[in-house]
This record gives C-alpha cells, structure tokens and sequence, in this order.
C-alpha cells in the first residue's frame, strides 16, 4: 500500500516542481507563506544573483557581532519583511517578526580561508520562514554547479577540503541539519525561534552598498524595525575576537552565540541547569562551581563545568576543544575545533577566582 | 554528485508521506539508504503514524530524532531490528524524542557516542521491549545513559534491557509519573536512577552485575528538584559486583561496587518487597548528598525514608571504595544490611526531626542495620559510637497512591 501511495505522490510532487521553476526576479511572497516549502532555493526569489549572494531588492544584507562557529563556514545572512510590515524590537530576545518574513544564511568556504573571497564554494543556504502559526526552518543545499539550491529535508553530509587553518588543507566532512536537528538549536520553550538577529548582536556596524551604518539604525530607516533605540540606549556584544573588548565580555558573547540558545532555562538544555547567556548573572547556573549532571564521558574526569582559575579543570573547556561525538560541544553543526575561542575561553577562566 | 539526484528522489518520497492524511505504517528496510529513509521518516511522520523499521542491521553515522506527536517507532524484535551507532558522526544520542504521546518498541539501539534514546519535555513516552547495549561491555568510553527520559511526564518504561552505560542503565531525570518495570539493568555503573522525579514506581525489575542497582536521587542545582514520592519494590537487586567504570566529575563516580539501592536526598520513598544479595557493599544505604554545594532550595538530607519486608542474601562483606570505606570504619565488616548515614540538619541535630521526615525500618528478624550518625556533608564521622539498634527505628509511613499513567492499560 505506501509503495503505490509512493509513486502517485512522486509523480504528483515532480509535476508540481517543474510547474514551479520559474526564474524569480523578487521575492515571492507566495512561496514563503505557501504550506510546503518550495523544490528549489531560487522559487523564493532572495537572490538577484545567488552566485554572488547579490540580495534581491527589499532584501538586508546583515552580519552579528559575534557569530556562531560551524566548521570556519562563511555566512551571509540576510533578512526581508513583506512590503509595509517591520519587525518588533526586543532588548533581550530575537525579535518579534511578522508572518512573511525570512530569515537567510548561506554557509560557503573558500579554498583558503586566507583568501576568503576567492574560490568561494556555496554549500548550503537555510531559510528560517514566518507562518501565522510558527516559523519553519528548511535547508537547501547547492548544487555542483552553484545554479540553485535544493531543498534536503532529511539534512546531507559534503565532504570539504579547507586550505589555511592548518599547515596542509584540512579535509572535513561538512553537516547540512535535517530538519529535527534544525530545531536542536533553534528551539525556545519547544517552538522553532531565530537565534541570530537580538538587539546586541546587531547592534554594530555593517559596510552596506550606499555605505556602513549602524544596522539598528538601519533597520529603522528601512522601516523593518519598529521600537529600537538609538544604538547607544541599546545593548551591545563584542566581537569575541575582538581584542580591544574586554576579556570577559568577549567569552560571554562567545558562550551566548555558540552555547546558550541550547543552554537556557527555554532551551533544549534545560535540564542540564547550565544556563551560558549573555545576562546570566547566577555564578552557579553560568557554571562557576557547577558539578555535571548529565555529562557522562563528556566530563573529561573534571570535577566542575567552570574551575575558577584552573582551564584544565573545567569541564565547559573539554567540551569545547573535543570533536567527539558524544563529548563535544555544541553536539551539532561542528566538527573542527575553534583553538582561538578555546583560548579565549582559557584566558578568561584562568582570571576567575 | 549522485549525492543530490538521491536526496531528489528522496524529497519526493517525502512529500507523497507528507501527503497522507490517514495513519499509516512508514515502512523502513535496511538497505544502503537506510539511514536517510530512517531520518525522513522520523521527521515526516504525521500523528498517528507507525514508523516500522524492519528487521536488519542498521549501521547510523547520525543520532536520529523524533519531533511529531503520537507516532509510534517499532521494530520487529531486540535481537532482530539493530540500530548500530557504532560509526556515528554526529548528534549527542542515538534517538531523541522530544515530542508527546510516542510508543519507542521491539528494537535495539547498539554503541551510541552518547547516550542511547533519550526523550525531552515528552508528556506520555513509552520506551517497551528495547536494548540497549554497549557491546564492548563496562568501559568509561560508553555513553552515560541508556535510555534516557527527562524533563518528561507520563514515563512507561518496561521491558527493557540495558548492558554497559557508563552513568545509568535506565535513568530518569526531573520527569513526574514515572513507572519502570519488567525491565534488567546489568554492567552498568547505576543500572536504574530515578534522579530529581516526583511520583515514580519502580518493581518486578533485575538489576544486577552493576555497580550499584536501583539509585534514588537528588540533586542541586537543577530545574527541577526536590523528588519525592517514590516507590521501590518487588525487584531483585542481587550480585552487583562492576567495578565503577564512571568517568570521574559525575556523581555516579562515588558509588561504590556492591551498592544494592541507594536513596540520597530524596523525600518521601519506600523500599520494600525486594530482594538484595550479593552485593558486596551494603543492600540498602540512605544517604545525604556529600558534596558542597551552593543551592539556597536544595534540601541535602533523605525525608520520610521508609524500608520494610525486603529479603536479604549474603552481602556487605568487601565495602568498596571510598564510601565503603567511610561506612566500614565506622560500621566494620560485614557492612550491615541497612545502613543510613544518619546526616540530619543541624538544627535538627540539636532539636528532633518529625513524624513524616524520619528514616524508618522494619525488616524481617535478623536483619542488620546501622545508623552510623555522621552529621557533615562531608561524610566526616561526628560521632563514633554508631547505632545498630534496629528496632528503634520501627514505624511506617502512608504509602503514596499507585502511579496511573493515561497510556498505560494496566500492569
């Protein structure tokens, strides 16, 4: 019975796609509401010239201050609201979008991460789209000859061959999150939540084509925020590598960005009474004399999450630097270690008393 | 890249299961693809759906999970349907659920990174008739849990077998209404743990050839916490004799080899109609939490602990580890059948401790007990004139109500 259930569907599903190929100039609002996600990245429009992640008009180039690690990948992110709508302001949390609007990232790499323009490789491009009832999170991967994306619902593995982090090029193979592991990271009290575009990661400077502005202020004049305040009432992370920053500021944007949409009391961490974000202000939650729980082999035979003063006694280190399944963490979406945060993170528990 | 004309074929496959509206049987065999289809279907499911995987060996380089309410996920046998996550790549367990109303049954789950089949802030979670084994036997490198319920209500566990978990064989975590049964826990550091949970019945289970058997927990720190209510009876806790093979940092670490049942910091247990022998640490220990802490709600001493008609075998006879040690110097060798710490609140030390919070033993003639009167965190003795009088701690406690569950259609 599903055999045939099957095949009358494929047929069904190939006729609707090659109906659907269309070249798209703009935006098709139509494809972001629509109930299932289109075949192809290009149904939706974003890219004027996706080869070059050239934004379609009305849609915002963006970058945050401190960004999340996947493997050195390069992002470009972008954001596009539907004609009239803007999104609501929020001083601590993602903030509020309307139904239609697109959150877009695509992951690339270089051949040489010392070149980072040249030779760029686009591998995947993950759209976080706004229903009435929810967001959807969808991610399309490229295809050979960098002409389009197409929808992988059940995630994919490419193997990457990454030149400049090491002495010989580093090979690697590279995760695509199927749709549950989408939801792994971008889970807040169960339901499915942007990560990136909060107050004070966005609260910096971006080179836009007519010039570099503040993007708070940006999003404003564009009419796509509502509610901001003038950058400086606004809060504001630094750029972890930043090394003008203060030390600790550094590590915690670190740690908001690369652990705390899991290790929050809304995340999927939950559990683990670990809470890493930005505000966190109970030493025991961030960590500091924090006993595991659930760790398991993940605790490296170290007693506390964070030893004061000791990096080779906390656990939160060994995670970070291991690539083991199983240690590791974040448990998805890495699988190289990012020795410059390690010694980030090192310098700061080691002046912690 | 025949990589992407595959996961086009694939999203047609998709879209036709997306497209039914009855439940229906999303079959999945176990050929070069398996791993895909698998992943798909566990994410195409539509409520009311079964998830058949058919019996084989699957070899996953990725935890799978599970997102869709009311899906079922059955294989044809433990020893027939084998997911193997012995290449895994990815993913911190071997199958995560994190939605409600889901039936986990009839397969094995084999040599997860992490931990085995977890479910999180799952209301109505049955995990029946599954394996979960790491092959290799006791190591560190094993995975700390088998299966893994937490942050979750309405827990069914039965009939399942875990071998080789380095934290706990069968562990449930700040999860309420609970019950574990039929079940085998061996060759795991804890073989089942009941940790931070309110209302849980644990019976008619065999744990043995662990560290320790069955442990009842809290601890601080957490969300959830101040456990309670909870039932422990008719097992068999017998011949627990694994070294402990956790990695150090967990708390497990401190269970000494030969711990039958151990209850720390919990309110509210019952331990009764259970067999224990051959467990060469002591059968039963009632226990303060020993480590420091800094928790202003976490309350570190057992309440209203009540262990009565349990048979006991031979056992106590090589207390192990540090915390043998701790009980033998003060108890000596045989360890007694009970032991409590006899930790209370300083307060409580100087003044009395109520009716309800008490520890309170009745066990057959000729049952050994110790109340070794350690007052301390610490575990340093205070006192070294122990009491072994047992009949001094004679009375009962109201046993809480049985544990209903909405999936559960009866015993």
């Amino acid at each position: 019975m599903g055999i045939a259930r099957l095949a009358a569907a494929l047929l069904v599903s190939v006729t609707l796609c090659a109906a659907l190929v269309v070249p798209a100039l703009a935006v098709s609002d139509a494809a972001i509401l629509a109930e299932r996600p289109p075949k192809l990245l290009s149904e939706f429009g974003f890219f004027e010239d996706s080869r070059t992640q050239k934004p379609a008009e009305g849609v915002v180039p963006f970058a945050i201050n401190t960004p999340l690690f996947s493997d050195n990948a390069l992002k470009f992110r972008f954001v596009y609201l539907p004609e009239g709508k803007a999104a609501r302001y929020d001083p601590q949390e993602a903030f509020a979008f309307p139904a239609g609007a697109a959150l877009i990232k695509t992951f690339a790499f270089p051949a040489d991460m010392r070149e980072p323009d040249k030779d760029v490789r686009l591998i995947e491009t993950r759209v976080l789209i706004r229903h009435e009832d929810g967001w959807q999170a969808w991610a399309y991967l490229w295809d050979e000859a960098q002409q389009d994306a197409v929808l992988k619902i059940a995630g994919a593995k490419v193997d990457i061959e990454l030149g400049g982090i090491a002495p010989e090029p580093v090979r690697f193979t590279y995760s695509v999150p199927n749709k549950n592991q989408c939801k792994g990271c971008h889970a807040f009290n169960g339901e499915i939540a942007p990560l990136g575009p909060k107050a004070r990661n966005l609260n910096g400077e971006f080179a836009y084509a007519d010039g570099a502005a503040n993007q708070l202020e940006h999003w404003s004049a564009a009419g796509i925020l509502q509610g901001a305040p003038a950058p400086r009432d606004a809060p504001a992370v630094p750029a972890w590598g930043d090394e003008a920053a203060p030390l600790e500021a550094r590590a915690r944007a670190w740690l908001d960005v690369n652990c705390a949409h899991c290790h929050r009391r809304e995340g999927p961490a939950s559990n683990s009474g670990l809470f890493l974000t930005y505000g966190e202000d109970d030493p025991v939650a961030l960590g500091i004399g924090k006993r595991p729980v659930a760790a398991g082999r993940g605790s490296g035979g170290r007693e506390f999450d964070i030893k004061p003063g000791d990096p080779d006694g906390s656990i939160l280190l060994y995670r970070i630097e291991s690539t083991e399944p199983g240690v590791m963490m974040p448990e998805l979406g890495r699988g190289l270690p990012q020795p410059d945060a390690g010694k980030l993170l090192r310098d700061w528990i080691a002046t912690l008393r | 890249m025949r990589a992407i004309f595959r996961a086009a074929a694939g999203l047609a496959v998709s879209l036709a299961l997306t497209a039914a509206v009855a439940a229906a049987e999303l079959r999945v065999e176990p050929d070069d693809d398996a791993n895909e289809k698998l992943i798909e279907a566990l994410i195409l499911a539509q409520p009311g759906d079964t998830v058949l995987i058919a019996a084989g060996r699957y070899e996953l380089t990725d935890g799978l999970s599970l997102d869709v309410d009311d899906v079922t996920v059955r294989g044809e046998g433990t020893d027939r349907t084998v997911l193997s996550f012995k290449g895994q790549t990815g993913a911190g367990e071997g199958l995560l659920v994190t939605s409600d109303r889901v039936v986990l049954e009839d397969f094995a789950v084999e040599d997860t990174r992490g931990d085995g089949v977890k479910s999180k802030g799952s209301d109505q979670i049955t995990f029946r008739n599954l394996r979960v084994e790491w092959t290799g036997g006791p190591k560190a490198e094993n995975g700390a849990y088998g299966v893994y319920p937490v942050s979750s209500k309405n827990v069914l566990i039965e009939g399942v077998l875990v071998r080789g978990a380095s934290d706990a064989g069968i562990y449930v975590g700040q999860s309420e209404d609970i019950v574990v049964r039929n079940s085998r826990a061996e060759f795991n550091v804890a073989g089942i743990e009941i940790e931070n949970s309110f209302r849980a019945d644990v019976y008619k289970n065999v744990a043995t050839r662990n560290t320790g058997g069955i442990l009842v927990f809290d601890l601080p720190n957490l969300p959830v916490q101040g456990g309670h209510d909870i039932r422990v009876f008719d097992n068999d806790v017998v011949d627990n004799d694994t070294p402990n093979f956790a990695p150090e940092g967990n708390i497990v670490a401190i269970v000494p080899k030969g711990m039958g049942i151990m209850v720390m910091a919990n309110r509210n247990v019952h331990v009764f109609n259970n067999r224990l022998s051959g467990n060469a640490t002591t059968h039963v220990l009632i226990a303060a939490y020993p480590e420091d802490y800094e928790d202003d709600d976490y309350l570190f001493v057992p309440r209203g602990v009540y262990v009565h008609d349990n048979e006991y075998g031979e056992g106590g006879g090589e207390p192990d580890g540090e915390v043998g040690k701790t009980i033998s110097d003060v108890s000596g060798t045989p360890v007694p059948d009970i032991v409590w710490d006899g930790v209370t609140t300083i307060p409580e030390y100087f003044s009395w401790v109520s009716a309800e919070n008490r520890i309170y033993v009745d066990e057959p003639d000729g049952t050994t007990f110790v109340n070794l009167k350690m007052i301390s965190q610490l575990l340093l003795p205070w006192s070294t004139s122990p009491d072994t009088d047992i009949s001094g701690y004679k009375g009962s406690l109201p046993e809480p109500a049985p544990v209903k569950l909405p999936q559960d259609g009866g015993a």
